[in-house]
Order: structure tokens, then sequence, then C-alpha cells
């Protein structure tokens, strides 16, 4: 049976080798950096430097079509919800879905090139998270194909048992709110059963506890860091330049 | 010297529950010690391993009584110098990778980094997995998972052993696997194992000491193996304990099979983004009558395939046809409501097909789907409910039963609505001797009213006592098909 | 029906969170991720359908905040709700989601809110009125942060009709949809290990 699973599959490359927090910075620098005003030029020159970017980091097209392919159709939405529901003009439009789109790319690429374990490292060791949450969601994440299995079943059991959905979506809420039910129950006695295994290998114990693995923040991930910021910076200037800086709040 | 475990009068009550799990138990373990736990189901086998693995002493886990003393001191938690391995891995492994599945117990006794990875690469050595140490668990089978458990264990070197059932949920060849692994501890003098597991026979060689618990009491029985099997061999059976060297009875089939329920003809299943097919052209045909044995290692396509002819999987080419009745419409586009009058499904973890509040419910709501008159209905779920010994039961949640009661009442939905077609994905898995005999007693007399049974089952004693046919399957097709009793 | 408000004190005292806290909240986390994998596809296909009248579209929204509210529901201690809707956002995250970190700044504010509104009931009322006040104050603070990124050009009309549609749905999906469960699972036994489980004994 296929499962979910979370397989990082940009971290073997050139982008595995910066440290995950760096990596989330950069997706919020630039979310912050764009939120704040609606424009056109802040947003076609971000999302054009990502794309620009995507190359030489490592980032080929097949990657960026299977998991960011819901974005231009999110963008489209988005604009003929504006469109409906708006007065604005059609750049502000476009403006609009473009940010969402230059705001979301980098969060996908990061999130891509990050392996779950060196996350929960950076997590404990970097920003001070206790174990017991680091570690313990790892943990809880490493279930995640088991109940994406247990999901299947569980909708199937339902076939089997005869439970019909029918058309009505009266129905249909009722079978899915059945199914999520059993999946909640299977998957909390997986998680009660490995919490057990895990406070019997010492976890929880308040002593102190060492790590098999380091994560440092180097020079390069600060210039990642900072270069975003820059960009970002840039291209607000850019926007205040050409007179379209619009900002958000009134 | 002092024992390394000793019990005076313990006993324990989970939190919630009405009832003593244990109570009045006395036991007295030195070290070196190789100690076989046995006990019917619920006897409280895995509450004594958890209480002498410190795991039950949080002020909301339940009430203890008695005194229960770990390496000369009252067990007050998780102890360094006791490790406990539990029967499924895959509730039990933290990490997504090898070598930081093993580190992470070190991590938590707060080893020294420089030392942590030497450790692990020796204990890997020790299980013989001599993967890299960056291989994923998810790609290990279920015996080498459980391997894996066992080195976690190994590297912070415990003098005392608890084993939960370790082959439990494992096929032979994983079950072989970790079996090994155990004897290289049971033969290592300077350990104290004490271990609960079902396959019986396999191990008493190699512990010199069995002890028996009694469900809500203490220590029933406790002396060296032969002496215990062979004066109380029979009182324990009737209690539901695997004694060793008694085979379950065979349980004879029709005279012939009746008329086939459901073919399967050229079936291919490859599931998406696989690299591979997961059944490749297989044909099967299933009669009433009669019990069809599905065998093969893990992977093999077994659940696949029952998942086929039960209507809940639609094979990417090929067919499955239902040709003893039913709608004209083809078998994988039926509706649910018409499958479950002619199909019964179990699943192998019984929870996952619980849809109702209570027991009478549960089965009321398969006799209601397959829109049996209200009663006829009602007068078969009442019998389902006497001949499984559920009638007590009938108003609690499905959820709150035992093992045992909840396999048995798996079945029983699947049975409400008699149907043509049984298919079943390991039905005695973890169950007592007793269940087990229930089990295949159900089975048999659906057989002997003219279902058509099929089980996937890694049991061999299953498949000697009911099954009429065995096919076996390796890597998506069939390479064996006889009937059983003759040598594969 | 009493509650046994003891049972809350204690846990109220005894805020630390236990291993079995931490991994029952994550695991309900990443539940509600395998259950929204499969229901954001149902999202963007109904995209198309709902662009006519965009606050339709918010019927189904209230699905991606019940998360935070189980997991508060069941865990009954400090930071259960944020902590729960932000491990759900960041499994989301890490599947692929193509929102990338919105996903988890909506998680972030999408758990503080509920969390606020058990806070201010301080962690002692656990009953439907708090779970659906909760629910609701979710959708509202998802909702706003929709105004802030994508619909922030709406006449004031529509962003009111947006917001009372959230709020609706995750009144009803997240609120009283959470105490549902939550109820129908400390029936099975399965929530012993927490005060949210323990009403009456179980054979």
């Amino acid at each position: 049976m296929r499962a979910l699973s979370l397989d990082a599959p940009l971290a073997s490359g050139a982008l595995g080798t910066f440290n995950p927090l760096a990596k989330l910075a950069v997706a919020l620098v630039v979310a912050a950096g764009l939120l704040v005003t609606v424009d056109v030029v802040t947003a076609s020159v971000v999302l054009g430097s990502e794309l620009a970017c995507l190359p030489v980091i490592g980032v080929g097209w097949r990657f960026l079509v299977r998991r960011a392919w819901p974005l231009p159709l999110a963008a489209c939405g988005v604009a003929v919800a504006n469109l409906v529901a708006s007065d604005a003009d059609g750049t502000t439009i476009a403006a609009i879905s473009l940010r969402l789109m230059a705001i979301a790319l980098p969060g996908v690429v990061a999130f891509a090139a990050t392996d779950p374990v060196d996350l929960a490292d950076a997590v404990h060791q970097q920003l001070h998270v206790p174990a017991r949450f680091a570690y313990g969601s790892l943990a809880a994440v490493r279930l995640l194909p088991l109940v994406s299995i247990d999901w299947q079943t569980i909708r199937r059991a339902r076939r089997a048992r005869g439970i019909d959905a029918g058309r009505s979506p009266l129905g249909m809420a009722a079978l899915f709110a059945s199914a999520v039910f059993g999946l909640l129950v299977a998957a909390i006695r997986r998680a009660t059963r490995l919490a057990c295994a895990m406070e019997s290998r010492g976890f929880d114990a308040s002593g102190p506890r060492t790590a098999a693995r380091r994560q440092v923040f180097r020079r390069s991930d600060w210039a990642l860091v900072v270069g975003s910021a820059a960009l970002v910076a840039g291209a607000n200037l850019l926007a205040l330049a050409a007179g379209t800086w619009h900002p958000l709040l009134w | 010297m002092s024992a390394l475990i000793e019990a005076r009068g313990w006993g324990w009550r989970h939190a919630g529950r009405r009832g003593w799990a244990l109570r009045g138990l006395d036991l007295r373990v030195e070290q070196g010690e190789r100690v076989l736990l046995l006990g019917p189901s619920g006897a409280g086998k895995s509450t004594l391993l958890q209480g002498l693995a410190g795991l039950l002493n949080a002020p909301e886990a339940g009430d203890a009584e008695g005194a229960l003393w770990v390496h000369g001191a009252p067990v007050t938690g998780p102890d360094r110098r006791t490790g406990i391995v539990f029967q499924d891995p895959g509730s039990s492994l933290v990490m997504a990778r090898l070598g930081d599945e093993v580190a992470f117990g070190l991590e938590n006794r707060a080893v020294p980094s420089e030392e942590i990875w030497p450790a692990v690469r020796a204990a890997l050595d020790a299980v013989e997995l001599g993967y890299p140490l960056d291989h994923a668990v998810e790609h290990l089978s279920g015996g080498e998972q459980q391997r894996l458990a066992i080195a976690d264990v190994l590297a912070v070197a415990p003098r005392l052993w608890l084993l939960d059932e370790p082959t439990s949920n494992l096929d032979p060849p994983g079950a072989a696997l970790v079996r090994d692994t155990v004897w290289e501890l049971l033969r290592d003098a300077s350990s104290t194992v004490v271990i609960v597991e079902h396959r019986v026979d396999e191990l008493v060689d190699g512990v010199d000491r069995v002890v028996v618990l009694e469900p809500g009491g203490g220590v029933r029985h406790d002396g060296a193996p032969d002496e215990v099997f062979s004066r109380h061999g029979a009182s324990l059976r009737e209690a539901g304990v695997w004694v060793p060297g008694r085979a379950p009875a065979r349980r004879g089939a029709p005279e012939k099979a009746g008329p086939p329920v459901v073919v399967a003809d050229a079936v291919t299943v490859r599931y998406p983004a696989a690299a591979a097919d997961a059944l490749a052209r297989v044909d099967l045909e299933v009669a009433g009558s009669q019990v069809t044995a599905v065998v093969g290692p893990n992977g093999s396509g077994k659940s696949t395939l029952a998942l086929c002819l039960a209507s809940l999987l639609v094979p990417t080419a090929g067919a499955v046809r239902f040709v003893a009745g039913g709608p004209a419409t083809p078998y994988a586009r039926w509706k649910p409501s018409e499958l479950v009058r002619h199909v019964g499904t179990v699943f192998q973890e019984p929870e996952h097909q619980f849809v109702a509040a209570t027991v009478d419910a549960e089965l009321a709501v398969g006799a209601k789907r397959a829109q049996m008159p209200s009663d006829a209905a009602r007068r078969r779920v009442g019998e389902l409910l006497e001949r499984l010994h559920l009638s007590h039961l009938a108003a609690a949640n499905p959820f709150t039963l035992s093992g045992g009661e909840k396999r048995r009442l798996s079945v029983a939905t699947a049975l409400v609505a008699d149907p043509e077609l049984l298919v079943l994905d390991e039905p005695t898995f973890g169950q007592d001797a007793r269940t087990w005999d229930e089990l295949v007693d159900l089975l048999a007399a659906a057989r002997a009213r003219g279902s058509a049974i099929v089980t996937v089952t890694h049991d061999e004693d299953l498949v000697a006592a009911l099954a009429d046919r065995v096919v076996r399957l390796a890597a998506g097709r069939v390479v064996a098909r006889t009937p059983a009793g003759e040598p594969l | 029906m009493a509650e046994p408000d003891l049972q809350n004190v204690r846990a109220v005292r005894i805020g630390r969170w236990r291993t079995v806290d931490v991994l029952v909240a994550s695991v309900i986390a990443v539940a509600g991720g395998v259950v929204f994998w499969a229901w954001d596809q149902l999202w963007y296909a109904t995209t198309a359908a709902f662009a006519a009248f965009p606050p339709a579209h918010a019927v189904l929204y209230g699905a991606w905040l019940a998360p935070g509210v189980i997991g508060a529901l069941v865990i009954r201690k400090p930071g259960a709700a944020l902590y729960t809707e932000l491990v759900a956002s960041i499994v989301e995250a890490l599947l692929g989601s193509s929102w990338g970190l919105s996903v988890v700044i909506y998680g972030v504010f999408e758990g503080l809110a509920p969390e606020l509104v058990f806070l201010i009931l301080t962690y002692r009322s656990w009953r439907l009125p708090a779970a659906a006040v909760a629910g609701a104050v979710a959708g509202l603070a998802a909702a706003c942060l929709d105004l802030v990124y994508y619909y922030s050009a709406w006449v004031a009309d529509w962003k009111l009709l947006y917001v009372v549609i959230v709020m609706a749905s995750s009144t009803v999906m997240a609120g009283f949809g959470s105490w549902w469960l939550v109820r129908a699972l400390a029936r099975t036994g399965v929530l012993q290990p927490f005060a949210s489980g323990r009403r009456e004994p179980v054979a």
C-alpha cells in the first residue's frame, strides 16, 4: 500500500548543507518583506529573482511542477475572487496574485530541503525548545506513514461494513466523521505505545541530554538570510522609487 | 546477595479500571536466571513487565499495592540497568534512520557525544544489522526492525532484559531472525532475562524457569519447564496458555468443495509510483465450503490479493468476479450495501472496522446494511452474541473490550449477514490459546454452513488446523497451490 | 452531568507536559496532516466551482482548524491548542504543501486564537461552550489572515461576509465537531492517560 512519507527531495542537494533554521528564516523574511505592501513591482521583482535563483541552487523544473502546481491555480482563483468582490484595478489584483506565489515559493523549497531530524535538532539545540517537544513531535511524525496506511484501511473497512455515503452531502460528512474518529483512535493508541517505549529508553528524565548530531549556524547560513533580506528590501525600495509602493494597511 | 527482582504482595490496577490486573504477586528472580512468563490473555504479563521497567510510576497511571524491588531498590522509574523490548517495533522505534535510532537511547542517558557513534555501530553489529547508519528504518523488514529495537537496548548494556512477546507481530522468517538474537541473549550468562512469548516450543529449551500468572491474581505456577508443563499442561492449555508440544486439533472439512464463489482472472495490481507489480497476473478460484489459506513472506502481495477478492481494491488489470449471486454489475463496483450482503471482511486490526458505540449496535449495523428484516436481524445478533460469549458485553463500547473479545467481535460482524465469502487478514495474531480455538471453531462452523473462506496468514498452526487449500505467493505471483496436508 | 473538576485542577497544577501528552498531541496533528492531504485536493478541485462566489468556498474552512481544538480538549494543558495546530501545519509543510511557510504562519495564529480562549477560561473549562467559542475564534484568526494575504482589496461587505462564513464553518467543524469527537474518543477508553478520558471506570 502506498503511504505518505516525509521524504525531503532537495535535502541531498546543495541546499541540504544549510541550517534548516536559516532556510526557514529566508522564507519568513520574504513573507514579512512582501506582506507590508501590495504592489506589482515588489511582488514581481522578488518572484522573478526566486525563479532565477532556482537553477543556481539545484532546484529543477520537475520539482517545481510536482510540488508547486497548485500555486498558479490558487493565484488565479484568488484573482477571480478579487475581480468579483473588490473594486481594485487590474494591477492590484495581479500584484496580490504574484505576491501570493512569491511568498509561498521559498517556503516550499525550504521545507523540501529540510530533513525532519535536522529540523528537530536545530530547534532543540539552537532555539532551545525542550527536547520533550522537539523529539516527541519528531517521533510522532515518524508514525506518519503508518497513520496514512491506517487511514486507507479504515476507509476500506467502512466499505466492507456496508456503509455507503450515497450522494447526500450529509451521508458523506457522516462517513468522513466516522473515519476520522477511527483514525484518531488508532493514532492515539500508537502514540501512547510509542510514548511508553520512549520513556523506557530514558526519555523525559529531567537530567541532561547529549547530542549525537550537531546543528550549527555557519557564515554561509548568515549570508543566505542577510542576502534574502537585502533582496526583499531592495525590491521594496525599487517600488518606492517607481511610485507603486502601497502599504497594506491603509 | 540480593535478588535482581523481588516482588512481595505486589498488585497493580490500571487507572480507570475496576479490577486489578495483578494482586498478591510474590516473585524472586536471581541474577542470571532466564524466566519464561506465561499466562492466559489478561493475566497481567505485560503489566508485570511494565512495572519492572519502571513505566507504571506516574501518579495518574494507577494504583499499586505491596513492594516491587529491582536491582536492590524499589522501582521509581525507568532505569538504565533495565531494558525492555516491546511487541510492535512500529510503535517503539523513534527515528527514521538506523543510526539515529540507536543513538537516541544513548543521547537520553547523556553518553558523551564522542562515544555515541562507536557504541551505535557496535550494537548494530552485535545484532547483525550491517546496513549503513543512514539506512531508513522504513525499509527494514519486521524482523529487522525488531532486531533494531533489541540493538537499542543492547547499546545501553542493561543487566535485566524484559521482552514482551518480541516475535508475535512477525512473520515466520522475521520471527526466526529475532529468535536467533534472543537465543544469543539467553546464552549470555551475565544477563537476566524475563520473556513473555507465545511460541513456547522454540524457547522452552533456552529458559530455566517458567512462571505462570493468574489473571487478577499472582503467581499460579513457578518451576522448571518440564515440571510445570508435565504437571499442569492440560489445565494450562484449558486456560488459554500456549503449552509446548500440543498441536491444535485438525478441524475436518466436508466431503467436497462447494461451487465457486469468487474468481480472480489474471489480476494485476500496481500501486502508484511503485517499481514493481504488487500482484502479477494471479488466477485463483475460491469455492464454497472450503478454507483457502494464502501464505507467503511479507511483501508477496497476500494482503493485496485479499483486498481484491473482497472488492476493496480495484485491480490495475484483470478482474475479480463474484459468481455466487449478487448484482450483475462488476464486482469491483458493487455498492457497499450490496457487498456486505455477500462478503464479510475481517481486518488485521479489529479496531479499524468498529463503527458503532456499543457491541450490540456494532452487530446490528451489519444486519441493517445488508437489509435484513428487523426481527431476523435481532435474532441473528442475539445468536451471535451468545455463541461468542459476548452477551454480557452487549452495551459496552467495542473499543474497551479485551484483545480476544475485539477479535471475536470483528469476526462476528463479518458473519452477521451470513455471507457467501469471508476474507480474513491475519485473524489469529497475538491470540491466546483459548481465543484461538474459539476462532478456529467459528470459522469451521462457517465453512460447514457453506461459506467460502479465504485467510491470509503466517500462522502455521492455523493452516494445519483449518486450511483445505494453501496458495503460496512470492513477489506477487502464485508459486504453489496445493491442498493442505501435503508438503509444499 | 457533573464535571469532575478535581481532575481538571490537578491537571492545571501539573501543567508540565509528559511524554504521552507531547506524543498524543503530535499524533493528533499528524492525523490531521494525513486527512488534510486529501482534503486539500478537494479544496483545489472546488476552487473553480467556488470562484464565482468566493465566500462559499469558506464553508469547508473549519476542518483545518479542528486539530488545535481537539488537541486542547484531549490534553487539557496550557499550550495544547497552539502546539497541536502548529505541528499540524509543520507536517503539512513538510509533506510538500504548495503554500510553504504560509501554512505554518497560519498554524501559529490558528493555534494561538483558541489557546487564548482556553487561557481566558484559566484552562478549567473544556465543555461544549468553550469548544464552540474556541472554534469560532480560530476561524476569526484564519479569516483575518486571509484578508491580509489575499483579500485586502475587497469591499467591506464581502470582507464581513467572508469572516462570518469562515467563523460559522469553524464553530461547527472545529468547535462542535471537535467536542463531539473528543467525547466519542473518551468513551472508547483510549484517553485513559488524560483527564479528558477519566469519567466512568472501564471493567
